[in-house]
Protein backbone atom coordinates (compact mmCIF):
# COMPACT_ATOMS: atom_id res chain seq x y z
CA UNK A 1 0.00 0.00 0.00
CA UNK A 2 1.77 3.10 -1.20
CA UNK A 3 -0.62 5.82 -0.09
CA UNK A 4 -3.58 5.98 2.28
CA UNK A 5 -6.84 6.02 0.29
CA UNK A 6 -9.10 9.05 0.69
CA UNK A 7 -12.10 8.96 3.02
CA UNK A 8 -14.38 9.02 -0.04
CA UNK A 9 -12.60 5.98 -1.52
CA UNK A 10 -13.01 4.09 1.76
CA UNK A 11 -16.72 4.96 1.93
CA UNK A 12 -17.26 3.89 -1.69
CA UNK A 13 -15.45 0.59 -1.13
CA UNK A 14 -17.71 -0.30 1.82
CA UNK A 15 -20.79 0.83 -0.07
CA UNK A 16 -19.71 -1.58 -2.81
CA UNK A 17 -19.26 -4.38 -0.26
CA UNK A 18 -22.74 -3.73 1.16
CA UNK A 19 -24.53 -3.59 -2.18
CA UNK A 20 -22.86 -6.62 -3.70
CA UNK A 21 -23.72 -8.91 -0.83
CA UNK A 22 -26.85 -10.20 0.79
CA UNK A 23 -27.58 -11.69 4.18
CA UNK A 24 -24.81 -14.04 5.19
CA UNK A 25 -22.52 -13.33 2.26
CA UNK A 26 -21.03 -10.13 3.66
CA UNK A 27 -17.85 -11.38 5.29
CA UNK A 28 -16.82 -13.21 2.13
CA UNK A 29 -17.33 -10.03 0.13
CA UNK A 30 -15.43 -7.90 2.64
CA UNK A 31 -12.40 -10.12 2.19
CA UNK A 32 -12.77 -10.05 -1.60
CA UNK A 33 -12.75 -6.26 -1.70
CA UNK A 34 -10.41 -5.36 1.18
CA UNK A 35 -7.73 -8.02 0.65
CA UNK A 36 -7.86 -9.05 -3.00
CA UNK A 37 -9.27 -6.15 -4.94
CA UNK A 38 -7.83 -3.18 -3.04
CA UNK A 39 -4.87 -4.81 -1.30
CA UNK A 40 -5.50 -2.74 1.84
CA UNK A 41 -4.67 -5.62 4.20
CA UNK A 42 -2.94 -8.98 4.04
CA UNK A 43 -4.92 -12.15 4.66
CA UNK A 44 -3.31 -12.47 8.09
CA UNK A 45 -4.19 -8.93 9.12
CA UNK A 46 -7.72 -9.48 7.88
CA UNK A 47 -8.08 -12.66 9.95
CA UNK A 48 -6.99 -11.00 13.18
CA UNK A 49 -9.35 -8.14 12.37
CA UNK A 50 -12.33 -10.45 11.93
CA UNK A 51 -11.38 -12.18 15.17
CA UNK A 52 -11.58 -8.95 17.14
CA UNK A 53 -14.81 -8.02 15.42
CA UNK A 54 -16.37 -11.32 16.47
CA UNK A 55 -15.30 -11.11 20.11
CA UNK A 56 -16.58 -7.59 20.59
CA UNK A 57 -20.25 -6.65 20.66
CA UNK A 58 -21.77 -5.10 17.55
CA UNK A 59 -22.60 -6.35 14.08
CA UNK A 60 -19.51 -8.08 12.69
CA UNK A 61 -19.61 -6.19 9.40
CA UNK A 62 -19.94 -2.79 11.04
CA UNK A 63 -17.12 -3.65 13.40
CA UNK A 64 -14.94 -4.74 10.50
CA UNK A 65 -15.64 -1.44 8.74
CA UNK A 66 -14.49 0.38 11.90
CA UNK A 67 -11.32 -1.71 12.06
CA UNK A 68 -10.36 -1.34 8.41
CA UNK A 69 -11.29 2.34 8.25
CA UNK A 70 -9.33 3.09 11.41
CA UNK A 71 -6.27 1.28 10.13
CA UNK A 72 -6.38 3.04 6.76
CA UNK A 73 -7.22 6.57 7.81
CA UNK A 74 -7.86 6.91 11.54
CA UNK A 75 -11.18 8.08 12.96
CA UNK A 76 -12.23 9.80 9.72
CA UNK A 77 -11.63 6.52 7.87
CA UNK A 78 -13.70 4.55 10.38
CA UNK A 79 -16.64 6.96 10.13
CA UNK A 80 -16.43 6.92 6.31
CA UNK A 81 -16.34 3.13 6.19
CA UNK A 82 -19.38 2.74 8.48
CA UNK A 83 -21.38 5.41 6.62
CA UNK A 84 -20.49 3.77 3.32
CA UNK A 85 -21.65 0.42 4.66
CA UNK A 86 -25.04 1.47 6.05
CA UNK A 87 -26.23 4.68 4.34
CA UNK A 88 -27.57 3.34 1.04
CA UNK A 89 -28.71 -0.06 2.44
CA UNK A 90 -30.50 1.77 5.28
CA UNK A 91 -32.55 3.78 2.77
CA UNK A 92 -33.19 0.62 0.74
CA UNK A 93 -34.53 -1.21 3.78
CA UNK A 94 -36.95 1.62 4.52
CA UNK A 95 -38.15 1.78 0.91
CA UNK A 96 -38.72 -1.97 0.74
CA UNK A 97 -40.43 -1.81 4.14
CA UNK A 98 -42.74 0.99 2.93
CA UNK A 99 -43.64 -0.93 -0.24
CA UNK A 100 -44.38 -3.93 1.93
CA UNK A 101 -46.80 -1.90 4.07
CA UNK A 102 -48.87 -1.05 0.98
CA UNK A 103 -49.07 -4.56 -0.38
CA UNK A 104 -49.07 -6.71 2.73
CA UNK A 105 -52.78 -7.48 2.58
CA UNK A 106 -52.59 -8.95 -0.91
CA UNK A 107 -52.77 -12.75 -0.36
CA UNK A 108 -50.16 -13.51 -3.04
CA UNK A 109 -47.70 -11.12 -1.36
CA UNK A 110 -48.34 -12.76 1.99
CA UNK A 111 -47.61 -16.18 0.54
CA UNK A 112 -44.42 -14.95 -1.11
CA UNK A 113 -43.29 -13.30 2.12
CA UNK A 114 -44.13 -16.38 4.19
CA UNK A 115 -42.03 -18.46 1.83
CA UNK A 116 -39.19 -15.93 1.95
CA UNK A 117 -39.34 -15.77 5.73
CA UNK A 118 -39.22 -19.57 5.91
CA UNK A 119 -36.17 -19.63 3.63
CA UNK A 120 -34.55 -16.81 5.62
CA UNK A 121 -34.86 -18.95 8.73
CA UNK A 122 -33.11 -21.72 6.76
CA UNK A 123 -30.35 -19.23 5.97
CA UNK A 124 -29.98 -18.52 9.68
CA UNK A 125 -29.70 -22.23 10.45
CA UNK A 126 -27.12 -22.73 7.70
CA UNK A 127 -24.98 -19.95 9.20
CA UNK A 128 -25.21 -21.69 12.58
CA UNK A 129 -24.32 -24.99 10.91
CA UNK A 130 -21.17 -23.51 9.32
CA UNK A 131 -20.06 -21.85 12.52
CA UNK A 132 -21.02 -24.88 14.58
CA UNK A 133 -18.90 -27.31 12.58
CA UNK A 134 -15.78 -25.31 13.41
CA UNK A 135 -16.80 -24.55 16.99
CA UNK A 136 -18.63 -27.48 18.53
CA UNK A 137 -15.65 -29.80 18.74
CA UNK A 138 -16.23 -31.45 22.13
CA UNK A 139 -18.78 -31.96 24.91
CA UNK A 140 -18.38 -28.60 26.67
CA UNK A 141 -18.94 -26.34 23.63
CA UNK A 142 -21.90 -28.54 22.59
CA UNK A 143 -23.32 -28.17 26.09
CA UNK A 144 -22.81 -24.39 25.96
CA UNK A 145 -24.52 -24.08 22.58
CA UNK A 146 -27.38 -26.37 23.62
CA UNK A 147 -27.96 -24.53 26.89
CA UNK A 148 -27.92 -21.22 25.01
CA UNK A 149 -30.61 -22.45 22.58
CA UNK A 150 -32.71 -23.67 25.50
CA UNK A 151 -32.34 -20.49 27.57
CA UNK A 152 -32.76 -18.08 24.69
CA UNK A 153 -35.42 -19.75 22.54
CA UNK A 154 -37.47 -21.63 25.17
CA UNK A 155 -37.13 -19.51 28.31
CA UNK A 156 -36.44 -16.16 26.57
CA UNK A 157 -33.60 -15.43 28.98
CA UNK A 158 -32.00 -12.00 28.42
CA UNK A 159 -28.58 -12.12 26.77
CA UNK A 160 -26.66 -10.56 29.66
CA UNK A 161 -27.89 -13.32 31.95
CA UNK A 162 -26.94 -16.02 29.44
CA UNK A 163 -23.44 -14.58 29.14
CA UNK A 164 -23.24 -14.25 32.91
CA UNK A 165 -24.24 -17.90 33.42
CA UNK A 166 -22.40 -19.58 30.56
CA UNK A 167 -19.56 -17.18 29.71
CA UNK A 168 -17.26 -18.20 32.61
CA UNK A 169 -17.51 -21.90 31.69
CA UNK A 170 -16.71 -21.10 28.05
CA UNK A 171 -13.76 -18.94 29.02
CA UNK A 172 -12.41 -21.56 31.44
CA UNK A 173 -12.74 -24.30 28.80
CA UNK A 174 -10.99 -22.24 26.12
CA UNK A 175 -8.33 -21.01 28.55
CA UNK A 176 -7.31 -24.59 29.46
CA UNK A 177 -7.40 -25.59 25.82
CA UNK A 178 -5.19 -22.68 24.82
CA UNK A 179 -2.56 -23.94 27.25
CA UNK A 180 -2.54 -27.47 25.84
CA UNK B 1 -36.16 14.58 23.16
CA UNK B 2 -39.48 12.76 23.39
CA UNK B 3 -39.98 9.85 25.71
CA UNK B 4 -40.26 7.41 22.80
CA UNK B 5 -36.98 8.54 21.25
CA UNK B 6 -35.30 8.19 24.61
CA UNK B 7 -36.59 4.61 24.87
CA UNK B 8 -35.29 3.87 21.37
CA UNK B 9 -31.89 5.19 22.42
CA UNK B 10 -31.90 2.96 25.50
CA UNK B 11 -33.10 -0.21 23.78
CA UNK B 12 -30.77 -0.10 20.79
CA UNK B 13 -27.87 1.52 22.59
CA UNK B 14 -27.78 -1.28 25.15
CA UNK B 15 -28.44 -3.91 22.46
CA UNK B 16 -25.40 -2.53 20.64
CA UNK B 17 -23.15 -3.24 23.60
CA UNK B 18 -24.79 -6.60 24.29
CA UNK B 19 -24.70 -7.95 20.75
CA UNK B 20 -21.91 -10.45 21.25
CA UNK B 21 -21.73 -12.91 18.38
CA UNK B 22 -22.84 -10.48 15.71
CA UNK B 23 -26.12 -9.22 14.33
CA UNK B 24 -28.19 -12.41 14.36
CA UNK B 25 -27.30 -13.21 17.96
CA UNK B 26 -29.08 -10.09 19.20
CA UNK B 27 -32.34 -10.86 17.34
CA UNK B 28 -33.99 -12.74 20.27
CA UNK B 29 -33.20 -9.86 22.63
CA UNK B 30 -34.51 -7.26 20.17
CA UNK B 31 -37.71 -9.26 19.73
CA UNK B 32 -38.16 -9.49 23.49
CA UNK B 33 -37.77 -5.74 23.96
CA UNK B 34 -39.54 -4.26 20.93
CA UNK B 35 -42.46 -6.73 20.81
CA UNK B 36 -43.03 -7.91 24.38
CA UNK B 37 -41.65 -5.12 26.57
CA UNK B 38 -42.49 -1.99 24.54
CA UNK B 39 -45.08 -3.25 22.06
CA UNK B 40 -43.77 -1.11 19.21
CA UNK B 41 -44.75 -3.81 16.73
CA UNK B 42 -46.39 -7.24 16.64
CA UNK B 43 -44.36 -10.43 16.45
CA UNK B 44 -45.73 -10.90 12.94
CA UNK B 45 -44.37 -7.47 11.92
CA UNK B 46 -41.09 -8.34 13.57
CA UNK B 47 -40.77 -11.51 11.51
CA UNK B 48 -41.64 -9.58 8.33
CA UNK B 49 -39.03 -6.95 9.16
CA UNK B 50 -36.49 -9.72 9.65
CA UNK B 51 -37.33 -11.19 6.23
CA UNK B 52 -37.08 -7.76 4.58
CA UNK B 53 -33.57 -7.19 5.96
CA UNK B 54 -32.57 -10.64 4.73
CA UNK B 55 -33.48 -9.81 1.14
CA UNK B 56 -32.12 -6.27 1.00
CA UNK B 57 -28.38 -5.75 0.59
CA UNK B 58 -26.24 -4.53 3.47
CA UNK B 59 -25.59 -5.69 7.01
CA UNK B 60 -28.53 -7.55 8.57
CA UNK B 61 -28.21 -5.30 11.62
CA UNK B 62 -30.29 -2.82 9.59
CA UNK B 63 -33.22 -4.72 11.06
CA UNK B 64 -33.01 -2.04 13.76
CA UNK B 65 -33.69 0.65 11.13
CA UNK B 66 -37.08 -0.94 10.46
CA UNK B 67 -37.77 -1.53 14.15
CA UNK B 68 -36.97 2.12 14.86
CA UNK B 69 -39.26 3.17 12.02
CA UNK B 70 -42.15 1.18 13.51
CA UNK B 71 -41.49 2.74 16.88
CA UNK B 72 -41.31 6.39 15.85
CA UNK B 73 -41.16 7.03 12.09
CA UNK B 74 -38.10 8.37 10.28
CA UNK B 75 -36.59 9.94 13.39
CA UNK B 76 -36.94 6.59 15.13
CA UNK B 77 -35.32 4.79 12.20
CA UNK B 78 -32.34 7.13 12.14
CA UNK B 79 -31.92 7.13 15.90
CA UNK B 80 -32.21 3.34 16.20
CA UNK B 81 -29.55 2.88 13.50
CA UNK B 82 -27.17 5.36 15.10
CA UNK B 83 -27.81 3.97 18.61
CA UNK B 84 -27.16 0.44 17.39
CA UNK B 85 -23.90 1.38 15.65
CA UNK B 86 -22.15 4.03 17.72
CA UNK B 87 -21.60 2.40 21.16
CA UNK B 88 -20.17 -0.85 19.79
CA UNK B 89 -18.17 1.00 17.14
CA UNK B 90 -16.50 3.25 19.70
CA UNK B 91 -15.58 0.17 21.72
CA UNK B 92 -14.26 -1.59 18.62
CA UNK B 93 -12.28 1.52 17.69
CA UNK B 94 -10.57 1.66 21.08
CA UNK B 95 -9.80 -2.06 21.08
CA UNK B 96 -8.55 -1.90 17.49
CA UNK B 97 -6.02 0.76 18.44
CA UNK B 98 -4.85 -1.33 21.39
CA UNK B 99 -4.81 -4.54 19.34
CA UNK B 100 -2.73 -2.99 16.56
CA UNK B 101 -0.09 -2.42 19.27
CA UNK B 102 -0.30 -5.48 21.55
CA UNK B 103 -0.73 -8.54 19.33
CA UNK B 104 -2.09 -11.87 20.51
CA UNK B 105 -2.56 -12.71 24.18
CA UNK B 106 -3.85 -15.93 25.71
CA UNK B 107 -6.96 -14.27 27.14
CA UNK B 108 -7.84 -12.99 23.64
CA UNK B 109 -7.81 -16.53 22.32
CA UNK B 110 -9.70 -17.92 25.31
CA UNK B 111 -12.35 -15.20 25.15
CA UNK B 112 -12.93 -15.71 21.45
CA UNK B 113 -13.10 -19.50 21.61
CA UNK B 114 -15.11 -19.56 24.83
CA UNK B 115 -17.83 -17.26 23.53
CA UNK B 116 -18.05 -18.92 20.11
CA UNK B 117 -20.28 -21.88 21.19
CA UNK B 118 -22.69 -19.48 22.93
CA UNK B 119 -22.81 -17.37 19.78
CA UNK B 120 -23.68 -20.45 17.70
CA UNK B 121 -26.48 -21.28 20.16
CA UNK B 122 -27.81 -17.73 19.88
CA UNK B 123 -27.95 -17.94 16.09
CA UNK B 124 -29.92 -21.21 16.31
CA UNK B 125 -32.23 -19.63 18.88
CA UNK B 126 -32.92 -16.63 16.63
CA UNK B 127 -33.95 -19.04 13.86
CA UNK B 128 -36.33 -20.88 16.19
CA UNK B 129 -37.87 -17.68 17.55
CA UNK B 130 -38.48 -16.24 14.09
CA UNK B 131 -39.94 -19.54 12.90
CA UNK B 132 -42.35 -19.63 15.85
CA UNK B 133 -43.55 -16.05 15.35
CA UNK B 134 -44.46 -16.58 11.70
CA UNK B 135 -46.67 -19.56 12.58
CA UNK B 136 -44.51 -22.15 10.91
CA UNK B 137 -46.59 -25.00 9.47
CA UNK B 138 -45.31 -28.24 8.00
CA UNK B 139 -44.77 -26.74 4.54
CA UNK B 140 -42.95 -23.73 5.98
CA UNK B 141 -40.64 -26.02 7.93
CA UNK B 142 -40.02 -27.99 4.75
CA UNK B 143 -38.97 -24.77 2.98
CA UNK B 144 -36.79 -23.82 5.97
CA UNK B 145 -35.11 -27.20 6.02
CA UNK B 146 -34.58 -27.27 2.26
CA UNK B 147 -33.15 -23.74 2.25
CA UNK B 148 -30.88 -24.56 5.19
CA UNK B 149 -29.60 -27.71 3.49
CA UNK B 150 -29.03 -26.03 0.13
CA UNK B 151 -27.17 -23.14 1.75
CA UNK B 152 -25.26 -25.44 4.06
CA UNK B 153 -23.79 -27.63 1.32
CA UNK B 154 -23.60 -25.28 -1.68
CA UNK B 155 -22.21 -21.80 -2.23
CA UNK B 156 -25.40 -20.48 -3.80
CA UNK B 157 -26.18 -16.81 -3.24
CA UNK B 158 -28.47 -16.60 -0.18
CA UNK B 159 -30.64 -14.03 -1.98
CA UNK B 160 -31.41 -16.55 -4.72
CA UNK B 161 -32.40 -19.17 -2.15
CA UNK B 162 -34.59 -16.75 -0.17
CA UNK B 163 -36.32 -15.61 -3.39
CA UNK B 164 -36.84 -19.25 -4.37
CA UNK B 165 -38.51 -19.68 -0.97
CA UNK B 166 -40.88 -16.85 -1.92
CA UNK B 167 -41.79 -18.54 -5.21
CA UNK B 168 -42.38 -21.85 -3.43
CA UNK B 169 -44.54 -20.06 -0.85
CA UNK B 170 -46.66 -18.63 -3.64
CA UNK B 171 -46.98 -21.97 -5.47
CA UNK B 172 -47.81 -23.98 -2.35
CA UNK B 173 -50.61 -21.68 -1.31
CA UNK B 174 -52.21 -21.01 -4.67
CA UNK B 175 -52.52 -24.68 -5.62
Amino acid sequence: MSEAPSAWTVARAFNQIALESFGGGLSAWSREVVVQERGWMTDEEFLSATTICRILPGANQVNLAVFVGLKLRGVVGAVSAVCGLVAVPGILVLVVGAIYLRVRDVPAVQHVLAGMAAAAVGLTFSVAWRQGRATLVSAIPCFLAGMTVLLSAMFRTPLWLILFLLGPLGFWWAWRRAAA
Amino acid sequence: MSNRLLQICMVFGSASLLSFGGGSAIVPELQLQTVHDYGWLTSRQFADSFAITQVTPGPSTLLVTLLGYRADGLAGALLATVAMIVPASVLVGVVTMLWLRTGHARWHVALERGIAPIAVGLVVASGIIIARTVDHGVSAWAVTLAAGLVLGVTKLNPLAVVCAGGVIGLLLNSV
